[in-house]
């Protein structure tokens, strides 16, 4: 790790002053931003730590019914708030299924939206890379590369976004709070990151210096509640990265869809929204044709960008099963698996009951 | 549970002591290599190649130099000269060692560097500063790599061609016949303490805390590369972070030793986890073409198993996988063949269950193929084809108590009444629900070992053997057998080990240690107590006066005649009146020959899965593991099982997770870490069991110990691999198993 | 840079003065404070065998800035066992073998330590073993785990109800 300068700001302000000089990076808890400069991936020349500015950790009702929260929130703290996960409960499934509890209690919601890909090229100083040193090349495309993305890739940079905690807030219509030294504004979660294009090191709409300070999902993203589910296929049962994602949201009434909230993730390098999808369950009937249809048309743009035309398929399936939880109700408690194909098998070994 | 008999009246011998090394290690205690901070000392760091073949051409040294704190960089220019050029493999298990003897680069993750400072932090970025550049050549990495040998041996000198019977007829013959390739990864050990030593040097003195599987081995080869006396090198290594069978000697840590010398100071140097998959040896990738025919009635008429493997350009281990098919199944035609590939990789090594774990995932899979091809029944198609002498020699067994394993796994599993076709179980869920059974086996080996023990005045003993403990209980499983050997109490034996000045306990390795110390440490206290009883019997003030050597007996603490214990006396009272403070044995073991050429000698074991499997998504959880185990006699049935559970969940690692991602066209591997190098976590063992099957072995050395530390991973694997097929009806043959395999599923 | 933090660590305040800011808290407990019991097991948050306490909450010490942590409270592994007594974790921990090398122990029993404080899993083995999950095991100790984590779950209620009444 390199030697940096580090800079306590006490406001805001002073923050977003202190990082307006280059080669600044904020540090929110740093379970990204130090394991990338211990592999000497990022080398920042300033540390502006967040831990100490007031205001940013707080989960905040809005009149109206929004919720608001801080950036320097944790993100075992705002999935174990119980109004929260009652009112959206496959954002608290979705972080739940991340990473461990020891970094769930440090990770902040900044942070998690900020997360670097997990490519291994990219965390490979030694390996040609776009966006770790744009106009390099990308050693990703041609390796062992069934982990990347299937959609919105580009020839310069086929990297996936890690994060499981943007995929709900994505299909929620979450709105990003972003300060800059030109002040405040607001950003929708689904134009926030980039996608490669021909500039791959560009990850999302933030200008150098500018800070998230808080995530808002608006009052209607509670009306999901009582069918929404994340549901996350990786490679082993738990502390693991996602493979496919999908985090589902419907509004039934008399039998029928009345809206439908559709994301995915592991998938593409932004927690990819599929609006059409969800468009086209509006009045369905919710059942496995509605869903499969639905997942057809989620993945219709996709393609392989290596080894990985399975993951197209599998997107397919993780969608379906997402809309099929979520059909069938949030569970009043989430299970002790979260997101997981195992989710309600209780563990007790099962001696009987097999159904041949 | 039936729990082992135990030894004698008094003897803590079967019995589930608790760890004696439990307090310290959870209250943090447990002082490990890295934990030692020697005053005066700096951190060293490696720098390592991040290419796989050619030259460094350039460090910039000097931007190392220039960060504040950095005292030194070590490089081929400056480092002190060893006595013995680092590609002397002169003492045993050595592999040729790169300790920057020039610029050439063999593998990537090779040491090209090592950085000392004051403090880690300067030290780590020191090493990142030499950024260094390369002149790199193209390198070869595959199982497909041009210019495939014939080795004459494979392992340790086992012949890498064995035959018996005419497979050739016994395919032809067969009523059924299987051809299949099975394709297992590349392994690394990733024990959770990485390699690390704190080094000081005092004149020619050395000393050392290192983890490490070997003190003598490890002392001789340090020894060797310094041109100093083995009695000069001390080693401390109390504990080890996990081992298997890669801190068998010294490793890259000898160029801590070498930096120390550098700068005259101690030095600490801990490889960083990224660098645990470049110079500490791994488990190569094996292609297993595996050829089986059967009779209708399911009895095997041959088995050929061909494995290709790969050893680096530069030394020469080969994973001898076919060595499995020996002594497991009865077939009156065995082939056991080789080939091997040469590539620009680290050297492989001793990975648990070397060999067997590879050749077992692939022989399991194969013979469940096999039974069901046969239609029958895989436990049914096991015991129609048991072994009643060792296949490929015809050798009895020592002890077999394979049917006892089968038929408590069995029961305890519940396997009656499982389909035979696959994809027929669900659970309630809608999850796929499969059952698959693998055969355990591992030799029990022996290698050489010496303990000292010493009977006290005060009615104390004292037991000392270097022995070695990486997680197996050798702290309590010793004491056991050092407490009984001297008739005693356990609490009031002193035990010493884990350090290069005492009797050389030989290696923590084949699963050897715990029959070869615990027979060194064994003979030392008879040879103790044996002496007590000659001043005893010869003393006619004693009450055992002429009571003959074998007419006494030791118990908790006095020797007593056999035929009437209320006469004997205590050990302080024979050694007051003879006006001793102490008498002392010693004790030696080591494999007998006469007793291997006359028997196989093998513990055994059988392995029940199930598992589920997301019927769409693929994701596979093993939800029950059952394992019965028969391996001579149980020291400690507490410890024992630990070790079954962790060879078994090895076991499922192997099958379902564990790999290295090489990228082909550099030699790197691209997931060097834990994060994407899976190893399973908790909720990855939902339910593990092992039954301790008994058995006794009256051949297979004096304690009756067969070894327990690898055999569980072997038919584990397979088990877990066959559970798959029966749940999904895809059966995958190459491990690990991944999701690919069920998404046209 | 000189920079000074100040920590109070298993209920002794330490003023530690970083001529460096790219202490970890790992290895500030580790190579300053000689609190060597929290192990270094990868250094980059994929094993927990750092887990320590930090405000009561448990992380891995290995991604976590000292710097950043200026007053915190810390409770690693040294500070457990009081006056002698083993925490019912750490007896657990022995009674089901819960370990074989010991390696990763410290930082599984600071994890247990975090689980049950949060109160989420309660002695329901899955919701255990999920929330042990961040703790890697290469001696795969992980059937001892979790039973010596249900055992102190609940011995650790019945203490809390007796003194209660
Ligand atoms: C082993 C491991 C496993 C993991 N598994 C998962 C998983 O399964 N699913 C998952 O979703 N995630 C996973 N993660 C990632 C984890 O969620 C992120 O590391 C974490 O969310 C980052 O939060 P942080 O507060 O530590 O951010 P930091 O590391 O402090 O910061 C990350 C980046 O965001 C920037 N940043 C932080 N806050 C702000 C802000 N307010 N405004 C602007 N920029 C900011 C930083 O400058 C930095 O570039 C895993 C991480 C590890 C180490
Ligand atoms: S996929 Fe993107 S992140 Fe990965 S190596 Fe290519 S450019 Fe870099
Ligand atoms: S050392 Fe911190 S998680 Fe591994
Ligand atoms: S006890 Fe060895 S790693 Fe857990």
């Amino acid at each position: 790790m390199n030697r940096f300068e580090y800079i306590r700001p006490r406001s805001v302000a002073e923050a977003v002053a202190a990082a307006a000089i280059p080669g600044s990076a904020y540090l929110a808890a740093g379970t990204n931003l130090l394991d990338l400069m211990k592999i000497g991936v990022a080398r920042p020349g300033r540390l502006i730590d967040l831990n100490h500015l007031p205001g940013l950790d707080a989960i905040e009702t809005l009149p109206g019914g929004a919720v608001r929260i801080g950036a320097q929130v944790r993100n075992a703290e705002l999935a174990h708030d119980p109004e929260f996960a009652r009112r959206f409960p496959a954002v608290a499934e979705a972080l739940l299924s991340g990473a461990s509890a020891q970094l769930r209690n440090a990770a902040t919601v900044g942070g998690n939206l900020m997360q670097r890909t997990r490519c291994a090229w990219f965390q490979d100083t030694a390996s040609a890379c776009n966006r770790r040193e744009p106009g390099t090349g990308c050693d990703a495309l041609g390796g062992e590369n069934r982990m990347h993305a299937v959609l919105g890739w580009s020839e310069h940079c086929i990297a996936t976004h890690p994060s499981d905690f943007c995929v709900p807030l994505v299909a929620l219509d979450a709105v990003v709070e972003i300060e800059g030294a030109g002040g405040r504004r607001d950003i929708p979660l689904a134009d926030f990151h980039l996608l490669p294009g021909t500039t791959p090191e560009r990850e999302s709409v933030l200008a150098p210096g500018e800070l998230v300070i808080a995530v808002r999902l608006p009052a209607e993203a509670a009306g999901f509640a009582a069918h929404a589910r994340y549901a996350k296929l990786r490679e082993r049962t738990s502390y693991a990265f996602a493979v496919v994602s999908a985090a589902a949201g419907l509004r039934i009434a008399n039998g029928r869809i009345v809206e439908a909230r559709l994301a995915l993730g592991g998938v593409a390098a932004k927690p990819w929204r599929a609006e059409a999808a969800e468009a086209s369950l509006a009045g369905a009937a919710p059942d496995a044709d509605a869903f499969r249809r639905a997942a057809e048309i989620a993945m219709a743009e996709a393609k392989p960008s290596g080894d990985n035309a399975f993951k197209i398929e599998l997107a397919r399936r993780i969608a379906i099963r997402a809309l099929t939880q979520a059909a069938a109700g949030t569970p009043d408690r989430l299970p002790a698996l979260p997101a997981s194909s195992f989710a309600s098998n209780a563990g007790a070994p099962n001696m009987g009951g097999l159904h041949v | 549970m039936s729990d082992v008999q135990r030894m004698r009246h008094g003897s803590s011998i079967g019995l589930p002591v608790t760890r004696r090394d439990g307090h310290d290690k959870v209250t943090g205690q447990a002082r490990f290599a890295a934990d030692n901070h020697p005053t005066g000392m700096l951190y060293a760091v490696l720098a390592t190649s991040r290419i796989a073949r050619g030259r460094v051409a350039f460090l910039d040294v000097a931007a190392a130099r220039a960060h504040v704190g950095v005292v030194e960089v070590m490089v081929p220019g400056n480092r002190p000269a060893l006595a013995i050029h680092p590609d002397d493999k002169s003492v045993p298990f050595s592999f040729k060692m790169d300790l920057l003897q020039d610029d050439r680069v063999r593998y990537a993750g090779q040491s090209i560097a090592v950085v000392i400072a004051e403090t880690l932090e300067a030290a780590t970025e020191g090493a990142a500063l030499l950024a260094p550049r390369y002149a790199a050549e193209a390198v070869e990495v595959t199982l497909d790599a041009p210019g495939a040998f014939v080795p004459e041996t494979v392992g340790v000198g086992a012949p890498a061609e064995q035959r018996h019977g005419d497979v050739e007829a016994g395919l032809d013959h067969a009523a059924h016949r299987i051809e299949t390739t099975y394709e297992t990864p590349l392994q690394f050990h990733n024990a959770m303490e990485p390699h690390g030593i704190v080094a000081a040097w005092d004149g020619d003195a050395l000393s050392i805390d290192m983890p490490t599987q070997g003190l003598a081995l490890t002392q001789m080869r340090i020894a060797a590369f310094f041109g100093i006396r083995m009695e000069d090198i001390h080693i401390r290594s109390p504990f080890i972070g996990g081992g298997f069978g890669s801190k068998l000697l010294a490793g890259p840590q000898v160029l801590g030793i070498l930096a120390a010398k550098l700068v005259g100071r101690p030095v600490k140097l801990v490889l960083t986890r990224a660098q645990m998959y470049g110079p500490v040896t791994h488990r190569s990738a094996t292609r297993q073409s595996l050829r089986l025919g059967a009779a209708a009635d399911g009895q095997l008429t041959a088995i050929d198993h061909h494995v290709r493997t790969a050893t680096s350009r530069h030394d020469d281990f080969l994973e001898p996988s076919g060595g499995i098919s020996h002594s497991l199944y009865a077939s009156p035609a065995i082939a056991t063949t080789a080939d091997a590939v040469r590539l620009d990789t680290g050297t492989p090594g001793f990975m648990r269950g070397p060999g067997e774990a590879s050749g077992s995932i692939a022989l399991e899979s194969a013979m469940d193929e096999m039974a069901a091809a046969c239609g029958i029944d895989p436990l049914e198609f096991r015991l129609r084809n048991y072994a009643e002498v060792e296949p490929i020699t015809g050798k009895p067994f020592s002890s077999k108590a394979l049917r006892d394993c089968y038929a408590q796994g069995a029961t305890t599993f519940g396997w009656a009444g499982r389909p035979l076709a696959p994809r027929q179980m669900r659970d309630a869920d809608g999850l796929l629900v499969g059952w698959g059974l693998g055969t355990a086996i591992f030799p029990a080996m022996m290698f050489q070992a010496e303990a000292r023990a010493v009977l006290r005045r005060d009615g104390t003993g004292l037991v000392e053997a270097g022995i070695h403990d990486m997680g197996q209980g050798a702290w309590t499983a010793f004491a056991q057998i050092a407490a009984d050997s001297l008739g005693l109490d356990i609490d009031q034996v002193e035990f010493r080990g884990g350090r290069s000045d005492l009797p050389n306990a030989g290696i923590a390795g084949g699963s050897g240690h715990t029959a070869t110390a615990g027979g060194a440490i064994h003979a030392a206290g008879g040879q103790a107590i044996a002496r007590l009883t000659e001043l005893a019997v010869a003393d006619p003030r004693s009450p055992l006066f002429g009571a003959g050597n074998v007419g006494v007996v030791a118990r908790d603490g006095r020797l007593v005649r056999w035929d009437d214990e209320s006469r004997g006396e205590t050990y302080g009272d024979i050694l007051a009146r003879a006006g001793l403070d102490m008498v002392e044995g010693q004790g030696s073991a080591a494999a007998d020959q006469a007793t291997a050429e006359q028997y196989s000698l093998h513990a055994h074991g059988a392995v029940f899965a199930e598992v589920k499997v997301d019927p769409e998504l693929g994701q596979v959880r093993v939800t029950r593991l059952v394992g019965a185990f028969a391996a001579g006699r149980i020291i400690n049935p507490r410890m024992v099982r630990s070790q079954y559970y962790g060879g078994m969940i090895w076991g499922l690692s192997f099958a379902l997770h564990e790999h290295a991602a090489m990228d082909v066209r550099t030699g790197r591997v691209m997931n060097a870490d834990l994060a994407e190098y899976r190893v399973p976590v908790n909720a990855d063992v939902p339910s593990v069991e092992a039954i301790l099957v008994e058995e006794e072995d009256p051949h297979v050395n004096a304690l009756g110990i067969k070894g327990v530390g690898e055999i569980g991973i072997t038919g584990t694997a397979g088990a877990i691999a066959n559970a798959v097929w029966h749940a999904t009806g895809v059966r995958v043959r190459k491990f690990p198993i991944a999701l690919e395999a069920f998404s046209g599923a | 840079m000189s920079m000074s933090v100040t920590l109070t660590v298993n209920r002794v305040p330490h003023t530690v003065q970083l001529d460096d800011p790219r202490v970890t808290l790992l290895d500030l407990l580790r190579e300053r404070l000689d609190l060597t019991g929290t192990k270094k097991g990868c250094d980059r948050g994929q094993c927990g065998a750092c887990t320590i306490l930090l405000d009561g909450r448990r992380v891995n010490s290995c991604l976590a800035l000292a710097i950043s942590h200026d007053g915190a409270e810390i409770q690693t592994i040294e500070g457990l066992a009081e006056g002698g007594a083993l925490h019912p974790v750490q007896a657990a921990f022995i009674a089901h073998d819960a370990f074989q090398c010991g390696f990763c122990t410290p930082g599984q029993i600071m994890s247990a330590i975090g689980l049950i404080d949060e109160g989420q899993a309660g002695e329901d083995p899955e919701r255990v073993r999920e929330g042990m999950s961040g703790n890697l095991c290469r001696c795969g100790a992980y059937r001892g785990i979790t039973e010596a984590v249900i055992e102190a779950t609940r011995s650790m209620a019945e203490d809390a109800q007796e003194k209660a009444a």
